[in-house]
């Protein structure tokens, strides 16, 4: 294991990517991913890696570029935020369907309008269905290891779909944090190169990308769907394998001081944090409250989230994002969904708070907790929004 | 750069028998694709008053027409699709579309 460093979280991310021998790089800038692009053009042009950075006129054109790119073999990488990825929806589900290992940085942010830079996620809930694979991260030293694992992970055989790992724009991207930095020599190890199930090369034409009939189009649907749900089987498998050679496990849902807890708060993201330290004051109090931390949101996991929440008779969902005129938060409205024919199930408390970078402190997340308390029904709240 | 093979049957039945991201492995496979059931009239030539110009075939959205060993054009009705666009261009007014009926 390489030194022990302190760094802001976005050039962290961008020293991560120059670990993993990527061939290139489309990066268009954007707040609060800005450090990234810059930090990541820097590093090609010194001459630290040998790749190609392709400087775009927009993120439509970098991920169209990292498409074609990934296309002839190569390994390529993009980071965006907000308007960035809203202006890449187009391209997003093109990218899964035609099964092209592109791995992203997202930095969290809201989007307009009205204008607003800072975070949330209602950047990356729209693009919930365009067949990524969607992780979220908690703190800079799990930016740079999921960035490393999100290569192998995508590449795999088992998968070959893209990845988004979303990092909470200026919460996390422009914080500086203690990070350990694998070595070159254990990146290596862990990461061998690209081996394309097949790629584009004049001297053996193939077709990617191709029109489907009605008669057709269905089944791709499925095998679609089928793969990204499939991937899940070989992402816990690669982290455990980091697992074994870093120490520092993952798992698609994650715990803090549930067992014995008769009320779950369940974050994504940088959010966990904060929350770990309302649980610990208000078990201090003797309340039985834990957390539980969705770090991976497509695949859903499901299996993994029902043995977290087993025994809670309240799960007070954190969403950072509302679809308008529907039920909810996507992600209480999603576990509400999937828990609907499950006996026994939690109620669920789904709260919309820390949209357009609104701070969640540790007491917004205490008086979370004591409202969901009084909460009779099911129905969506929002938090903190001046009445 | 060594490629994996096509499944046997050249076009998936089922949806786990079709080739991650829908790649195909046989260049040019389009053509076993007969668009020219989608045609509703068909072109016809009447080379009396063809002046050999060839307008038709350069006009061709679906490049199904070409030239005979006498010089005089005709189109692949595999792939006819029935536009009409070389008559619409055809000045002499050689070409002519007709109803298909079954």
């Amino acid at each position: 294991m390489g030194k022990r460093v302190g760094m802001e979280v976005a050039i962290a991310a961008s020293e991560a990517v120059a670990l993993c021998n990527i061939d290139v790089a489309a990066v268009y800038p954007i707040t609060p991913q800005s450090h990234m692009a810059e930090h990541l053009a820097d590093i090609i042009h010194d001459g630290r890696i040998d790749a190609e950075f392709i400087t775009v006129e927009s993120e439509h054109s970098s991920i169209s570029a990292c498409a074609g790119a990934s296309a002839t073999g190569a390994r390529v990488y993009t980071a965006t935020s907000s308007q960035g990825l809203m202006y890449m929806h187009e391209i997003l589900p093109i990218v899964s369907a035609m099964r092209l290992p592109v791995v992203m940085g997202n930095a969290n942010r809201a989007v307009s309008g009205p204008l607003n830079i800072w975070n949330d996620h209602t950047d990356i809930m729209p693009q919930r269905d365009s067949g990524w694979i969607c992780m979220f991260a908690e703190n800079g030293q799990e930016v740079v290891d999921m960035t490393i694992q999100s290569f192998k992970i995508a590449e795999h055989p088992d998968v070959m779909l893209p990845i988004v790992l979303n990092i909470d724009g200026f919460q996390l991207t422009h914080m500086i944090e203690p990070l350990e930095f694998p070595t070159q020599k254990e990146v290596n190890k862990f990461l061998p190169p690209r081996k394309p199930f097949a790629s584009l090369h004049p001297d053996n034409p193939i077709s990617m990308g191709c029109f489907n009939t009605p008669d057709i189009y269905a089944e791709t649907m499925k095998a679609k769907d089928t793969a990204l749900h499939n991937s899940k089987k070989t992402i816990v498998k690669i982290w455990k394998e980091w697992g074994k050679q870093f120490g520092r496990t993952y798992k698609p849902v994650e715990t803090y001081r549930a067992k014995g807890a008769d009320t779950l708060i369940l974050t994504m993201g940088s959010m966990g944090e904060t929350a770990s330290i309302a649980v610990d004051e208000l078990r201090k109090k003797g309340a039985a409250v834990g957390l539980v931390r969705l770090r991976l949101w497509r695949p859903f996991p499901l299996d993994e989230l029902r043995a977290a929440i087993k025994g809670c008779k309240t799960l007070i969902v954190m969403d950072r994002a509302i679809s308008f005129g529907g039920a909810g938060g996507p992600v209480g409205t999603e576990i509400k969904s999937l828990l609907y024919h499950d006996k026994g199930r939690p109620r669920i408390v789904d709260f919309i708070m820390g949209l357009g970078g609104r701070d969640v402190t540790v007491n917004d997340f205490i008086a979370m907790v004591e409202r969901a308390k009084k909460k009779k029904d099911e129905t969506y709240e929002y938090y903190g929004v001046r009445e | 750069m060594k490629q994996k093979k096509a499944a046997s049957k050249a076009w998936p039945e089922k949806w786990h028998e079709i080739n991650p991201g829908c790649m195909v492995f046989i260049p040019g496979n389009a053509s076993t694709y007969h668009t020219g059931s989608w045609r509703a009239q068909r072109p016809e030539w009447d080379n009396k008053k063809c002046i050999k110009c060839g307008l038709c075939y350069i006009f061709c959205p679906e490049g199904c027409i070409s030239e005979d060993a006498e010089g005089f054009f005709k189109a692949n009705l595999d792939y006819c699709k029935g536009c009409g666009i070389c008559a619409h261009e055809c000045w002499p007014g050689a070409i002519k579309m007709f109803e298909e009926v079954e």
